[in-house]
């Protein structure tokens, strides 16, 4: 019978020694699953205390940075399934909010130095200035396949067992506290409706030179003057943006053109009278493929969401535009007759593959 | 949708494809092409397309009976392929499956209008986009059309323009050879005395060479494009070169996927790569390599390959994607998400890998075997193989790549080199560059400083520092559970931690198991586990907690693979380990295959029902069996590596099949051998065994120079040497000892004027079942593997035969071998001596398999399996001839004498059917990348064999021949009536020499036969030249007349080639 290893002694960080010894310490932890399932780990000496959040993974090998700052990532612990992260550092020009979103991270190894000439501190570094917990050592592969049998659930970092039974998470929300107005000057206007959005959706946009207001999620824009609305990526469930949603359905009737990204997609569907549902362990990742069903095109696309559409529900009206070629979800959906257009992928990618940030020049195309 | 109505409809109506292959193992094209052409049959034959291949490379898998409907083992020129699509008439031809030979051939063939006036299809992409990738100026101006930045780079067609060229970059500059493969004639050029004297070197290659921007220190990196009809792209994978730009990425350590680029680097580079694949309207599979600005992030494209490459078969084995077979699906004009992703079985195969570890591969040379060649790796390509190391940390993945080289190193601080100046080669890389940072960071140099002079990234370089820190962590602390544990999961062998604690191998074993530190096994699913997948392919490691897979149990078997193709060891392994494992699986056994080269079609996970890539140590291979509860392991299959495992599995408790490891080892230890052989009354050449300069020095002088050298169990004769006096042999015995201390060197009587012969055969329980005798077309003297092989044996008595055939059977009957083997013989004037013996599969078994009809390895197998069929072998008498041939790669290494000798020098080989020997004998040369452009040779010939040409040369003067000569073969020709023309030595300066007419390729063949005992530096000279200007070079007396021969028969590559199919009845496979 084999001894069960002491996980204390796993490596956890890599390329520690050539800066003269190592000197990251750390102590047992785990991550504890509300289905009792219990991984072994690490964690810094600095960390204490419990964590929780939804443990979801993201099979990116790379886009670090961009993840742990994606807004829709908020009430998760993110798993890594790539062993190696940090090895490039940070960048802060590379974030798409103003800070680190997730409310955990879990990895098999970090690199303690970032190895890149515009890194400006390492992941470890930075994880710590905003205290947000990380468990080392893990073996992510074990946790993934554990996730993907069960679905995503609810989980906590700490070092000693939880005394109550794990539940799932009240919604949290990110959204701008009031509109704000970028690039004045720009040809149309557009509402981008913050329920999380990454910032480089805030970016593609201003790239067309289109003048943005950016919007809380409970912001009524409707009577606003404006010539289409944007509606963000974010986290949780869609159906809890009731106000989002109800503020959506008025702009559909006033029939300017709507472009929903990530969870925007799931909004316009219920918007539209549609329903969406919870897959059972999410697409997080930079390699899913998709296929636009009218051009039969594929693309790769990123994508981060853990709910769909229903395509039962869908009014007849709309009609699916694009689908995953993996599982055959609902990827993109559009109105046959209105400028309403809608995809569950992120076309403006980082982390991930550019293939169809095409997508933002067919909106403004619509304006 | 009409269009692709019409586009299905045209590929549908296909019924006859031909595949031209890619020919003899050589640097640069190696047995990636045997992976990526079994796969793109495997995908046209499910398609019910009848496949028309040819390729002279009779080890491969490809050319099996199960394989293409036709094989033609003819030689890959323009000549006989056109006969042969003549023959066949296909309605379409694959050229991108066959490496740079196909795709050159290829172009040939458009360009002659050849395929145009037989109406045949370039499959995939076409020949005007191959063209744009190949000539560097369309390339450029490709590219320049979107925006896509492309080195500096000026095309030229003289060393003046060159000049002008390379003033306006400004140096250092980049030469490159265009239409080349692995980057011959390439370096970075710092004056333009350099540039002229490298120019005029390039020129004699190849019509056209590039001045280039030079990217010293740039990242290199490159991502697999796959595409297909309609244009959806993926980019596969993309790969990090360790040493950056300035070393040829096949001399490089590749790390997959890319570990210091940013998401931003990543996608934009990503980005760039479908925007050009798009815009060259590739169709299939092709790879772009980048060079990437560390400080800017500013790239160039440097190159697109629009073909199947290396790189595409590391990638596959590095993600488990079946990039060959997906192509060859695209070219027919499917579509990619029409595919499945076949390791999931119901994804799409549009999509691209996500990896949840690293791959590493790393080059293995063999300069060392190679007299007089340069140890500095540059631009161009020297490698003779790789190996690919997996794992869940770079140094992980590193060290078990160290390992799978097999030359000796046990991990990165364990090695044999002595390294005097480190940092010399860090600075300027050798083969050994990586142990060079190992050491320089054990003398304490700064991560910093090795940065500074090799640019490689700080990230590799601290894994570096990391592993030697480990290492003098384990010297100066007790083993305990903690430090055991960092150091396996930093990628130390058990071995390497025993040297390190001076301690046995088999305690830090014991203790480790003890201390519940064992690996984990792992699967390579190409979605990091985001789905369910059925996958068979398998690694270890030292990070995880839980394995992917559970036991097989007794009914499997492991079939230990070949390892890395070095001199020595190639795909003639790689054939007889797939063959074993697909025997084993038609017998209702499991198969295990453990291999650690990406190169190789065993590693190609539906070829087994469990693939490991993993090490072929011991210490793997029992982790592995004692995972699996394995009911048996087979050594006798993989060459010499799986073989040296024999004995020390079974004393571990293994049940070995086959041949007991004890038997096996009396073949292998020379002591045992030799007195078995007196004991059995058989002959053999007068040997010592010595430990001391003395006694070597005693023997010589009692039998007589010269004597060979040769330390035992070393394959490809490493350190093997034959000298002629007391001042050489003290210097080689040193050599030899190196290489391997724990086994004595031996010394014997090397016997000259003697024939070779070989017989290749199985036993069972000590019962001859079959055997095929071949000889060799050179004297004794030259390396079976560098020998040309003539099956069956035309030219000997029929009692040397029986007599052959008898000493066999008292082997094989005294080892009590069952399984394969193979046993050497001289022949000198009615004697015959055994020479060695070896209880395995041999080099020469597909050879001898395929002309016979009879599959040995499969008759091994079944024997190994306690199975005997109930029928006799006639293999002694066929109605057709198969010669063997050496390729050589001399063109790539620089300064290589090219002569064979006891050490063998070849890469790989091939070999043709024909009706006669000398048909098969020329075909089979001519196969091997020769061509003889115009009726002009030149030949040298030593006093001794000067007479054996006599003939030959009178008939080719007869028939228009121009003879040039060297004073002594030009007065010997004279007196027997045979005109030649004189040339003067190199030395005496004077024209017109050997020099001019070879630099200037005024001959079309050069035979330049050594003396045996007193070889000129200028002889050396003309060899080289030769090479280097790239016209044909013979070195043998007894080739070089049968060639002579040959060349002076008009027809001598007779009429119709014939294919395999239509010489042999091949049995098929006995057993389902």
């Amino acid at each position: 019978m084999q001894k069960k290893l002491r996980v204390k002694d796993q490596l956890n960080v890599h390329g520690n020694r050539s800066t003269g010894s190592d000197f990251f310490k750390k102590k047992y932890a785990k991550l504890y699953l509300s289905d009792g399932a219990v991984f072994d780990g690490q964690v810094p000496e600095w960390q204490s205390g419990e964590y929780f959040g939804e443990v979801v993974f993201n099979t990116g090998m790379s886009g670090y940075v961009e993840s742990l700052t994606d807004p829709s990532y908020a009430n998760q612990i993110l798993v890594f399934t790539y062993p190696l992260i940090g090895n490039y550092g940070v960048q802060m020009n590379d974030v798409e909010s103003d800070k680190i979103q997730v409310s955990g991270v879990v990895v098999s190894q970090v690199a303690l130095i970032g190895s890149h000439s515009q890194s400006q501190q390492s992941l470890l570094d930075w994880l710590k200035s905003q205290s947000i917990p990380v468990l080392l050592g893990v073996d992510t592969r074990a946790l993934t396949k554990h996730l993907r049998s069960i679905g995503s659930i609810t989980g906590v970092i700490s070092e000693k067992p939880p005394v109550d039974r794990i539940l799932p998470l009240p919604p949290k929300f990110v959204t701008v506290p009031k509109p704000i107005t970028h690039n004045k000057r720009g040809v149309k206007r557009v509402i981008l409706v913050d329920c999380g959005s990454k910032d480089n959706i805030l970016q593609s946009l201003l790239a067309l030179n289109l003048e943005v207001t950016q919007v809380p999620r409970d912001y009524d824009y409707s009577s606003d003057s404006y010539d289409g609305v944007v509606l963000s990526n974010g986290p949780g469930n869609p159906t809890d943006y009731v106000d989002t949603i109800f503020i959506a359905k008025k702009a559909v009737k006033k029939g300017k053109p709507i472009f929903g990204i990530c969870l925007g997609t799931q909004i316009m569907a219920l918007a539209a009278g549609a329903d969406t549902y919870k897959l059972r362990f999410g697409h997080r990742g930079h390699n899913q493929p998709c296929m636009q069903l009218k051009t039969r095109k594929c693309y790769i696309t990123s994508q981060n969401h853990g709910y769909a559409i229903d395509e039962k529900t869908l009014p007849k009206d709309w009609e699916v535009s694009f689908r995953n070629l993996n599982d055959q979800s609902v990827e993109g959906i559009r109105h046959k007759t209105k400028p309403f257009f809608s995809v569950q992928f992120h076309p403006e990618a980082c982390p991930g593959p550019t293939d169809t940030q095409w997508l933002f020049k067919e909106f403004e195309a619509l304006l | 949708m009409a269009v692709q109505g019409i586009r299905g409809a045209a590929v549908s109506k296909l019924r006859k494809v031909v595949i031209l292959g890619s020919g003899g193992l050589r640097i640069g094209q190696a047995g990636e092409f045997d992976y990526s052409g079994s796969q793109a049959i495997k995908a046209l034959k499910e398609e019910g397309i009848r496949t028309v291949l040819i390729n002279p490379n009779i080890a491969t898998v490809q050319t099996d009976s199960d394989m293409a409907d036709a094989v033609y083992f003819q030689p890959l020129n323009v000549e006989t392929v056109t006969k042969i699509l003549q023959k066949e008439k296909p309605q379409a031809v694959l050229l991108s499956f066959g490496g740079q030979t196909a795709l050159n051939l290829g172009l040939e063939l458009h360009d002659l209008g050849v395929l145009k006036k037989l109406n045949i299809k370039v499959l995939g992409t076409s020949v005007e986009t191959i063209k744009t990738t190949e000539d560097r100026d369309l390339f450029k101006a490709a590219l320049d059309e979107i925006a896509v930045n492309t080195a500096r780079s000026q095309a030229v067609n003289s060393i003046k323009e060159a000049v002008v060229a390379a003033k306006k970059i400004g140096y250092p500059i980049m030469l490159r050879a265009a239409y080349s493969l692995g980057g011959l004639g390439s370096g970075r050029v710092n004056n333009e005395t350099e540039l002229r004297a490298k120019a005029e070197a390039a020129l004699y290659a190849v019509p056209q060479i590039l001045v280039e921007e030079y990217l010293e220190g740039w990242k290199e990196i490159e991502y697999e494009v796959v595409r297909d009809i309609d244009g959806n792209t993926i980019t596969v994978c993309n790969m990090e070169n360790f040493d950056p730009m300035g070393v040829h990425t096949g001399e490089s350590i590749v790390i997959a996927p890319s570990q210091t680029l940013t998401n931003e680097e990543y996608h934009r580079l990503r980005e760039v790569a479908i925007k050009t694949i798009n815009h060259l309207g590739i169709v299939g599979e092709c790879n772009i390599q980048y060079a990437l600005d560390p400080k800017t992030g500013d790239y160039r494209v440097i190159e697109v390959n629009a073909r199947l490459s290396r790189s595409s078969a590391l990638a596959s084995k590095a993600t488990g994607y079946p990039l060959a077979f997906v192509a060859a699906k695209l070219v027919l004009g499917k579509r990619l998400h029409e595919l499945k992703n076949s390791v999931t079985g119901t994804t799409s195969a549009f999509f691209e890998p996500a990896l949840d570890y690293v791959a590493v591969k790393m080059p293995r040379w063999d300069l060392n075997k190679l007299k007089s060649s340069d140890r500095h790796i540059g631009s161009e390509m020297k490698s003779v193989g790789e190996v690919m190391g997996l794992g869940r940390s770079f140094p992980e993945a590193l060290q078990k790549a160290i390992r799978m080289l097999n030359i000796g190193a046990e991990g990165l601080t364990q090695h044999q080199f002595d390294i005097d100046q480190p940092l010399d080669e860090i600075k300027y890389p050798t083969d050994r560059r990586l142990f060079a940072i190992a050491e320089a960071f054990k003398q304490g140099t700064t991560v910093e400083k090795v940065h500074k002079l090799s640019k490689i990234d700080y990230w590799f370089l601290r894994h570096l520092a990391d592993i030697v820190g480990t290492a003098n962590d384990l010297q100066t602390k007790s083993l305990d559970t903690g430090n055991l544990l960092q150091a396996k999961q930093m990628g130390f062998s058990d071995a390497s931690i025993a040297l390190i604690k001076n301690v046995s191998v088999g305690s830090v074993r014991a203790k480790r198991i003890r201390f519940g530190i064992t690996p984990f096994i792992k699967q390579i699913d190409t979605l990091a586990g985001e789905f369910d997948a059925t996958t068979n392919y398998l690694y270890m490691t030292y990070f995880g907690s839980v394995h992917d897979v559970s036991s097989l149990g007794n009914k499997s078997v492991i079939v230990i693979g070949s390892g890395p193709y070095s001199i020595g060891s190639s795909v003639e392994f790689d054939w007889s380990a797939i063959n074993t494992a697909m025997t084993l699986r038609s017998h209702g056994k499991k198969t295990v295959i453990v291999n650690s080269n990406p190169e190789t079609v065993s590693t190609d996970f539906d070829r087994s029902d469990r693939l490991y890539f993993e090490e072929l140590s011991e210490e793997r291979v029992q982790d592995i069996a004692d995972f699996e509860k394995t009911g048996g392991i087979v050594v006798s299959v993989g060459g010499q590596i799986a073989n040296n495992l024999a004995l020390p599995l079974m004393k571990a408790g293994n049940t070995v099949l086959g041949t007991s490891p004890k038997q096996i080892d009396r073949a292998e230890d020379r002591q045992k051998f030799s007195s078995m052989l007196s004991k059995l009354h058989i002959d053999q050449p007068a040997w010592i065994e010595v430990s001391n300069f003395s006694s070597a020095k005693k023997f010589a002088k009692q039998v007589g120079y010269p004597v060979l050298i040769r330390p035992s169990y070393v394959l490809s004769g490493g350190a093997m040497n034959v000298v002629s006096n007391d001042a050489d042999l003290e210097y080689y015995l040193r050599d030899a000892a190196r290489l391997s201390p724990d086994h004595p060197v031996v010394i014997s009587q090397f016997i000259l004027n003697a024939k070779e012969l070989e017989i290749d055969g199985v036993a069972k329980d000590g019962e001859l079942l079959i055997y095929a005798i071949s000889e060799h077309i050179e004297n004794a003297g030259v390396h079976s593997g560098d020998a040309t092989v003539v099956y069956p044996a035309q030219n000997l008595y029929l009692e040397t035969v029986r007599r052959a055939k008898n000493i066999a059977k008292d082997i094989v009957k005294n080892l009590d071998i069952t399984g394969p083997f193979n046993v050497q013989f001289i022949a000198k004037d009615n004697e015959l001596k055994v020479i060695e013996c070896n209880v395995r599969a041999s080099r020469s078994f597909p050879f001898v398999s395929k002309v016979s009809g009879h599959n040995f390895i499969e008759i091994a197998t079944e024997a190994m399996l306690g199975l005997k069929r109930d029928t006799t072998y006639q293999t002694l008498e066929l109605d057709h001839v198969g010669v063997k041939s050496p390729q050589f790669s001399y063109n790539r290494l620089k300064g290589a004498d090219p002569v064979a000798g006891v050490e063998m020098a070849s890469t790989g080989e091939v070999a043709c059917i024909g009706d006669t020997l000398a048909e098969a004998f020329y075909n089979s040369w001519l196969a091997t990348d020769q061509k003889i452009s115009a009726k002009t040779l030149f030949l040298s010939i030593p006093d001794e064999q000067k007479h054996k040409f006599i003939t030959e040369a009178a008939d080719l003067v007869k028939k228009g021949w121009k003879i040039y000569t060297t004073a002594g073969t030009h007065q010997y020709l004279n007196e027997h009536g045979v005109t030649s023309t004189k040339l003067h030595k190199i030395q005496e300066r004077r024209e017109p020499s050997a020099k001019t007419v070879i630099m200037k390729q005024q001959v079309a063949l050069v035979v330049n036969v050594p003396s045996s005992d007193k070889d000129t530096k200028d002889a050396y000279v003309i060899r080289r030249l030769a090479i280097d200007s790239h016209i044909p070079l013979l070195t043998n007396a007894e080739t070089g007349r049968l060639l002579l021969r040959c060349l002076g028969d008009s027809n001598a590559s007779g009429d119709e080639p014939k294919s395999w199919q239509e010489y042999v009845e091949i049995k098929q496979r006995s057993s389902k």
